[in-house]
């Protein structure tokens, strides 16, 4: 069974993280169909987080089709996502190793590089509050 | 609640418990001895002639056990306060009134539980020590035959001091709502209402029986002379509660000074010439209300309790945080 | 669908100063309610009143639909953990659930147990001699094995290490999924309170300055940054709660009921955190400019 992780500083919603990591576990394979995602119970016992929280994102992926709830039983996967192209995820794995090379010639130490990273994935993802 | 109240009080039960116990088992040991005393020294002194010294020997045996017995009969009605100021004093210097009284259970139910068990423990355990007290102490009362004196410490107004002491303790404790400050408030409220009662309420529970009659000399009797006031009867009323016994004249007015040791009377006292014009004015509570007055006081400390119990649970209803 | 906590006008004065004026709330069962203020706002007095503890001065207030402590069926279906977590001290944790069936006809004798064995405590103990995290998962104990519709914590984990006041939310959060309690949580951090709750109410000075739902609090309020300007000129459906300027830069913090459009804001979205600051901050202006007042979003 999977466990969640909540990162508190991300400015992600809690349900979005949890929606989130389990995309990520379908699609490295953590998660198969048949599988049962922790109930509710067992998600804020570990992470103190409001249950209405784990209800919303499992009834989003739900609407996802990715699972299924079983009454009395639990929470099941019912598909699995697609993994990304092996060679897609190649090609820009090595885009971002070049790019790195080049901002580590200009001077930029891992924390620059962190920085940049976080707050184009922020203003990229975010862009749509407005 | 009423099983609850009991696990909060296990302790103090306890400890009143082995106390009677105690009690029960010294006076238990010494009062047969008492009453053998007795049958042998006292009840056929009269064939000896003497009774008197053996009476004084008597009456002094044990000293220390009649003292200490009446003082922990008036330790007992305190008891009442020890058990009555934290009863709620406590829960609301601890806090714990915030977890009980948001339990199923309305605050008017916890208080009259309380109230009732406890209550009925401190006039229990106050009965019980009346009760051994005055088996024990019998022989000396008789002897003595002056019961009015140790009105307080025998037969059942320790139950309604005790009764009083508790309900005045826990009233005292719900409005202080802090243990010791509550204790020694009901404390002294408790001893002047005692003094109070003892001083004026007391000697009217009926009207004080006024006669007027012929002096008649008996072996008992001592008087008491002033220069210039009146000459009061000391003795020859047993067991009756004597508030005045004076010697007037024919006329009612007080015989004063040295009227005894004067002309007829330094001869024979008990001569018609002495005593012919002279009256006894005695104003008294008869020995026959004794049992009357036990029970007149008792009701008035269970009555001062029982609205003390109900002022509690009046103020308990008006939500005290 | 009657209210889990419904007040009018509620007000409690102690002599000349009111611990809790003018409230108007209406707080939805189903929920885990935050109550948040700085200490001193009226989070205890409010708590207080509605177990029943308290009658008010002013105003109105239903629990559950009905009074607050009136007779034992009422007292049965809220459940209360007060500050510092009272328990008797000299009597074990074993005693104290003895209790707890004994004065409540819901108890569930199980659940207590369990969750006891669970804690790894031991019922023997006597409660004045656990830690502050223990004693509190025992009040927290006794609080639901009655299996309360509502349950009300003033202030639980204040006086709690880190690790303990994590595992008294954990706990907390567990008992929610379990049984479905409506919670209504006080504390003077906002910290504990953006994990677990999903309404939120803040007073601050004896008055409510913020009651709402989370999501829709979250979704109404921006930060709203750009060149130094008059926040005057704003649409009228756009209330500025925090304002600062700088020489070249303004920030504002506003609460709107549609989409910022205007192109030359940079628009991001707020904590919670930022959120209740705001307010608490709006209500010291508000001490003295009295035209401002409740801000409610349902």
């Amino acid at each position: 069974m999977i466990e969640f992780q909540l990162d508190t500083a991300s400015g992600v919603a809690t349900y979005l993280q949890l929606v989130q990591q389990v995309h990520q576990a379908l699609q490295l394979g953590l998660l198969e169909p048949g599988d049962q995602l922790p109930t509710a119970q067992q998600v804020v016992g570990k992470l103190a987080i409001n249950p209405n929280t784990v209800l919303k994102a499992y009834r989003d992926l739900e609407r996802e089709g990715l699972v299924q709830p079983r009454p009395g039983m639990g929470t099941f996967v019912i598909r699995s996502l697609p993994g990304t192209d092996p060679a897609t995820l190649n090609r820009f794995l090595a885009t971002l190793t070049d790019w790195l090379g080049s901002a580590r010639a200009a001077g930029l130490g891992p924390d620059d590089i962190e920085a940049i990273y976080r707050t184009a994935i922020r203003n990229y993802f975010a862009e749509g509050v407005a | 609640m009423i099983r609850f109240a009991a696990l909060q009080f296990r302790t103090q039960s306890a400890v009143a418990l082995g106390a009677l116990a105690v009690t029960a088992v010294v006076l238990g040991l010494t009062g047969p001895h008492i009453v053998h005393l007795y049958d042998t020294t006292v009840a056929t002194c009269g064939a000896d002639g003497d009774c008197s010294s053996a009476t004084a020997t008597f009456l002094s045996s044990y000293r220390l056990l009649q003292d200490l017995g009446n003082v922990v009969i008036v330790l007992r009605a305190i008891i009442g306060i020890f058990w009555g100021a934290p009863l709620v004093a406590h829960e609301l210097e601890t806090g714990t009134h915030r977890l009980v009284w948001t339990q199923s259970v309305t605050r008017t139910r916890w208080i009259a539980v309380k109230l009732g068990l406890v209550g009925l423990a401190s006039m229990a355990v106050a009965g019980l020590f009346s009760l051994m007290m005055t088996w024990w102490s019998s022989p000396f009362d008789r002897v003595s035959m002056n019961q009015f004196p140790v009105f307080s410490e025998r037969g059942i107004v320790p139950i309604g001091y005790a009764a009083f002491a508790f309900a005045l303790g826990v009233a005292v404790g719900v409005i202080i709502r802090r243990t010791l400050p509550a204790m020694a408030t009901a404390l002294v409220g408790f001893v002047v209402a005692r003094v109070a009662v003892t001083i004026w309420v007391r000697p009217n529970l009926e009207a004080p029986v006024h006669l007027t009659s012929a002096l008649h000399m008996t072996s008992g009797m001592g008087f008491n002379q002033t220069n210039n006031g009146p000459i009061s009867v000391v003795g020859g009323h047993a067991g009756d509660w004597v508030f005045s016994d004076r010697i007037v004249d024919g006329a009612g007015h007080a015989v004063g000074g040295n009227f005894l040791d004067q002309g007829a009377c330094l001869q024979s006292r008990g001569s018609a010439a002495c005593t012919g014009r002279l009256r006894e004015v005695l104003v008294y509570q008869p020995a026959s209300r004794y049992w009357a007055f036990q029970s007149y006081e008792m009701a008035i400390f269970l009555g001062l309790a029982v609205i003390c119990g109900a002022f509690c649970v009046w103020w308990m209803r008006r939500r005290i945080s | 669908m009657t209210a889990a906590l419904e007040t009018n006008g509620l007000g409690k004065r102690y002599g000349r100063r009111w611990a809790l004026h003018d409230c108007t709330l209406s707080i939805p069962t189903g929920k885990v309610v935050g109550l948040v203020g700085p200490n001193g706002a009226g989070k205890t007095t409010l708590l207080h009143l509605a177990v029943g503890l308290m009658a008010p001065t002013s105003g109105t207030i239903l629990v559950l639909g009905a009074g607050p402590g009136e007779g034992p069926a009422q007292l049965a279906r809220v459940g209360f953990v007060a500050q510092d977590t009272p328990t008797y001290a000299g009597l074990s944790i074993a005693k104290h659930l003895r209790m707890g069936a004994w004065l409540n006809p819901s108890w569930d004798g199980d659940l207590a147990k369990r969750r006891i064995e669970q804690l790894g405590l031991d019922p023997r103990q006597k409660t004045g001699s656990l830690s502050g995290g223990q004693r509190a998962q025992v009040a927290l104990t006794l609080a639901i094995a009655k299996r309360p519709e509502l349950l009300l914590l003033d202030e639980p984990v204040a006086a709690l290490d880190p690790l303990a006041r994590r595992e008294f939310l954990q706990s907390l959060m567990e008992v929610v999924a379990e049984h479905g309690v409506t919670i209504v949580l006080s504390s003077h951090l906002v910290a504990d309170l953006e994990r677990v709750s999903d309404f939120l109410v803040v007073l601050v000075t004896s008055h409510v300055q913020l009651a709402g739902d989370v999501g829709a609090l979250l979704a109404s309020h921006y930060r709203l940054s750009g060149l130094r300007r008059d926040p005057s000129g704003l649409p009228a459906n756009q209330q500025v709660i925090e304002e600062s300027h700088t020489d070249k830069q303004s920030t504002l913090l506003v609460r709107s009921d549609g989409p910022i459009l205007d192109p030359a804001w940079t628009v991001k979205p707020v904590t919670l955190d930022d959120l209740v600051l705001a307010y608490m901050g709006q209500a010291r202006d508000t001490e003295h400019d009295p035209q401002q007042g409740l801000n409610v979003i349902r």
